[in-house]
């Protein structure tokens, strides 16, 4: 009974870390190339231009750092729990991305938006009651 | 058809790439130290696995063929065919995984994919 209550609740916590992390890094990656701005990688002078300012934009790194440790925390996750529950249950970030918008960017959800945003909860919630693994460890 | 096929390789090949880097990860076994060593080790014995080679590949193709459709097609039309990577998910779970996809599991499946295409709808 513990270790099924150890399971779920390590399986949880991954899953938050990927659902925080993931559209995080998004954001940050996005936010940093935007700053950079547009640069011509015709030449090998635009290329290493580019390069150089992408490897020294505190952003950039922060963003690969979000992303790094969504995909480290998605792999070990994996090493216990069921692919088709991980992957529904991940779908929380959708959420995520319209709270952090509404709430910190201030960008307008559109009500459909808002009502897929439910839809999804919902579905992670139904998908959260079944078993995070159904096969044998190995 | 050109468009069908890059749609095909969007959802089949990304959800293909997951399903593989998920067999690897289930051969290298449980992660139960999650300390920085303990983690780096799992991902290095990951590497060691073909099934992760053979994912990544395909989520490369999957991600190049994202690309190859935006360059075509408007984002609204294109993004909501990646909600359909939930329910090919989950038979890839039942199928190619072994999971025990539960009725409960494939409404909660349903839902989400709904919800995704609605999200992605809703954007403008």
């Amino acid at each position: 009974m513990k270790s099924a209550h150890g399971l779920h609740f390590k399986t949880y916590l991954l899953i938050f870390l990927m659902v925080i992390f993931g559209p995080l890094g998004n954001v940050l990656l996005g936010k940093g190339m935007k700053r950079i701005g547009t640069v011509s990688i015709g030449t090998t002078a635009g290329v290493i231009d580019l390069l150089s300012r992408v490897l020294t934009s505190g952003t950039i790194w922060l963003g690969i750092g979000s992303l790094i440790t969504f995909f480290v925390a998605y792999m070990l996750v994996l090493t216990w729990a069921d692919y088709s529950y991980v992957q529904p249950a991940s779908a929380a970030a959708y959420g995520m991305v319209a709270l952090l918008g509404h709430f910190m960017l201030r960008e307008v959800v559109t009500p459909t938006r808002w009502a897929g945003v439910i839809l999804i909860c919902v579905g992670v919630l139904v998908v959260g009651h079944t078993p995070p693994r159904t096969t044998e460890p190995n | 058809m050109r468009q069908l096929i890059l749609y095909l390789l969007i959802v089949g090949a990304g959800t293909g790439g997951e399903l593989c880097v998920s067999r690897a990860m289930k051969a290298v076994g449980e992660a139960k130290d999650f300390r920085p060593v303990a983690v780096a080790g799992v991902i290095a014995r990951a590497l060691r696995v073909s099934w992760m080679w053979a994912g990544l590949t395909l989520m490369g193709i999957a991600f190049f063929s994202l690309l190859m459709a935006l360059s075509r097609e408007n984002v609204s039309l294109v993004v909501p065919v990646t909600a359909m990577s939930y329910a090919a998910g989950a038979l890839g779970g039942k199928f190619f995984l072994g999971e025990q996809v539960t009725p409960r599991r494939w409404g909660g499946v349903l839902l989400v994919c709904i919800g995704v295409a609605v999200v992605i709808m809703g954007r403008r």
